[in-house]
């Protein structure tokens, strides 16, 4: 059997999520075995100048120069997946778009800001077409392999659109709100077993928000605790700012 | 001679393999005189300095982490100092040790994927570890096994070692129980004999030779231990400031070819990281470590920057006796679950909020690492600024290489490639982070 080509590739992030793998262990080899991997920059000098069957997309989509990369590697590529939230949804680096591009330039590089051009950020599905999904930041190690093994095996890998906070409860942690605190469970897609929660801190939502929020019930809950709104639009907005471009592109 | 002195060199490394982040190495040789000596910082900028603005405190940690995959944890640990310090809050005693076990776990897993993954791979001939995986097996588990070892005790600790959960501003969301503490303690007991393994592999390897003195920078205090959590910072110049005074050591300056800013101190450059760490602290190492560095003829003050990996090798002993002492005092005294945290965003006012403008600098796996945040009476951030080791390394890397290659214009381009794309992996440099840095281009064939 020809092992599938596969490739990583960064964009703007922090390359954790390439780390994750990195981060299996010895049970990398076994993953490493059932691929044929020809291109990881990260931790190979190795290059590949045919086609991909799999090219893995981390990091978010920031410069002119990113696009026309990302367009050139789809155009390689049998099957794109979008890895880690900064390629699933912007991730936090759709924080910037909150702001005036000019001004964070010169906020960060001073009166030198010309050098360093940037565009608003964007994820990897605002550019090109995505077949597969990992969510997180970083990416959920479980998750990873079983949308690995549905691309491998060319059947579409389904993510539970169901919010943080059913795996919470089977979790059975006291939920945020009961102690205080905002969370963004509620509105967040599940599938890293309310990892966070686990350990005692809030869910940020960094795998995205579930397709149809409970709105209502969210408000319902913010005015029950007396919450303000502006907190918990700033909350959503730091992992979350750039769905409102899949909105513009829906209208 | 004649023929050197005619010499057309031009390397052109983009986007240098095996580092963290994307950069360049530009060399332009013209008829033997170096015209061009660049490391090209080409990262795409992220402009975290500028999101936090308009943010809360309590957010800076989550934030800040996702700066680095590498060094999340140094970042989450510079941040919360820096926080804590414009909060005007103390941590505890056990919430300091149990930082410092996590900033072990921190060198020690980012020391290991460097030595074995990234820096080996040259030293053995080859592109990658991938081929290594065939010809040494055994040398590939061992480093895939002590990297998940450093993990997993992250994984107890903090929840992950990438973006760490429990680690906040205030103290911990979550605390080891005893339990915990035994595994923590077999995960890392179990994991000696492959560090020994690891010391002897590692002496046989043969580094390049060069020197080139330089200003070497790090925290220093005046404590018996090896300092990378708190303290001054010094230099072996003889400059010793508080970290308040961080910028009169770092004075950042921007050059055309880089999105990273540079640094310089005393001299035209200075050094950070396992190297200057160990050049200024090497007394404070544990007995083991200073064993390590005896065998492998290492005597500080050491001017050889290939040498970085020996240094984070002698600092890999060190991580794993202290932070096995760190565990065997907290399963001797105990952990104090009534210091557990619940924060968010302070809803519940837990930790008292006033205006103020705090700096935390710890010992990244890299070198210093500075985070700096001044927040008004409601605990939102009005400025911030991060000051990230290779970012102050670059400069120094240049140097390096200006006064490496006018020595090797003897030998071929792809020899003067491999040396230099060598000398800018002893720094372990990490450009995501630095986000202000490698592949190398020689010009001007």
């Amino acid at each position: 059997m020809i092992k599938p080509k596969v490739a990583f590739f960064d964009f703007a992030c922090c390359e954790g999520c390439q780390l994750q793998v990195a981060n299996f262990g010895e049970r990398l080899l076994d993953i490493i075995g059932s691929i044929d991997l020809v291109e990881f920059r990260e931790v190979m000098s190795e290059k590949w100048d045919k086609n991909y069957d799999i090219s893995i997309i981390e990091g978010s989509i920031t410069t002119e120069h990113a696009m026309e990369r990302i367009k050139k590697i789809r155009d390689r590529s049998k099957i794109i997946m979008a890895y880690g939230s900064c390629a699933t949804i912007g991730g936090v680096n759709g924080m910037k778009n909150n702001f005036d591009l000019e001004d964070i330039r010169r906020y960060v590089y001073g009166k030198d800001y010309a050098f360093y051009p940037t565009i608003k950020t964007r994820a990897v599905h605002q550019v090109v077409d995505v077949d597969y999904f990992v969510n997180g930041c970083p990416v959920y190690q479980p998750e990873f392999i079983e949308v690995l093994k549905s691309a491998l095996l060319g059947i579409p890998y389904h993510i539970p659109d169901k919010a943080v906070c059913v795996e919470c409860k089977l979790n059975e942690n006291v939920c945020m709100y009961d102690r205080g605190i905002t969370c963004l469970g509620p509105v967040t897609k599940a599938g890293c077993n309310s990892w966070c929660i686990n350990h005692g801190n809030i869910c940020y939502g960094c795998r995205g928000m579930v397709t149809n929020p409970a709105e209502n019930a969210m408000k319902d809950v913010i005015e029950m605790y007396h919450i303000s709104l502006d907190l918990v639009m700033k909350k959503m907005d730091m992992y979350n700012k750039c769905r409102e471009l899949d909105e513009e592109d829906e209208s | 001679m004649k023929k050197m002195n005619h010499k057309n060199i031009s390397v052109n490394v983009e986007y240098l393999t095996r580092v963290e982040g994307h950069g360049n190495i530009v060399v332009d040789v013209t008829n033997g005189v170096l015209k061009k000596c660049n490391l090209e910082i080409v990262e795409a900028p992220r402009f975290f300095e500028a999101m936090l603005r308009g943010r809360s405190i309590f957010e800076a940690q989550h934030i800040t982490s996702r700066i680095c995959g590498i060094c999340a944890c140094a970042h989450t640990l510079a941040s919360v100092q820096a926080a804590e310090d414009a909060l005007g809050i103390e941590p505890t005693d056990q919430t300091t040790r149990l930082r410092e076990l996590l900033l072990d776990m921190e060198i020690l897993d980012s020391h290991i994927l460097h030595i074995y993954l990234l820096a080996a791979p040259d030293l053995l001939g080859v592109k990658s570890f991938v081929p290594l995986i065939d010809t040494h097996p055994k040398v590939i588990r061992r480093a895939l096994r002590m990297k998940k070892t450093c993990n997993d005790v992250c994984d107890i600790l903090v929840g992950r070692h990438i973006h760490p959960i429990s680690c906040i501003a205030g103290g911990f969301t979550k605390l080891p129980h005893a339990k915990d503490l035994e595994s923590m303690h077999s995960l890392l007991m179990g994991m000696q004999p492959d560090m020994d393994a690891t010391v002897d592999l590692a002496l046989q390897l043969k580094f390049p030779e060069f020197e080139r003195e330089t200003e070497y920078v790090g925290l220093v205090n005046d404590g018996p231990g090896y300092p990378l959590l708190t303290g001054d910072i010094g230099s072996s110049d003889g400059k010793r400031v508080h970290k308040k005074d961080y910028k009169k050591v770092t004075n950042e300056f921007i050059v055309e070819h880089s999105s990273a800013k540079y640094a310089r101190l005393s001299r035209e450059s200075y050094a950070v990281g396992a190297l200057a760490r160990t050049n200024l602290n090497f007394n404070k190492l544990c007995a083991g470590a200073k064993m390590v560095a005896n065998a492998a003829t290492y005597k500080p003050p050491v001017h050889n920057p290939y040498l970085n990996t020996v240094a984070q090798l002698i600092e890999c002993v060190h991580c794993l006796d202290h932070s096995i002492g760190i565990i065997e005092y907290f399963m001797e005294h105990g952990i104090r679950q009534e210091e557990l945290m619940l924060v968010g965003l302070n809803e519940k006012h837990n930790l008292p909020v006033k205006a103020g403008n705090g700096v935390g600098a710890v010992e990244a796996p890299r070198g210093t690492l500075y985070h700096n945040y001044e927040t008004d009476d409601q605990g939102i951030i009005k400025n911030a600024n991060c000051i990230i080791p290779t970012a102050q390394n670059i400069n120094n890397i240049e140097h390096d290489m200006k006064s490496l290659v006018p020595g090797i214009l003897d030998k071929t381009e792809q020899e003067i490639t491999l040396a230099l794309e060598m000398l800018v992996r002893a720094y372990d440099p990490c450009i995501s982070c630095s986000a202000h840095f490698l592949d190398v281009r020689f010009e001007g064939q």
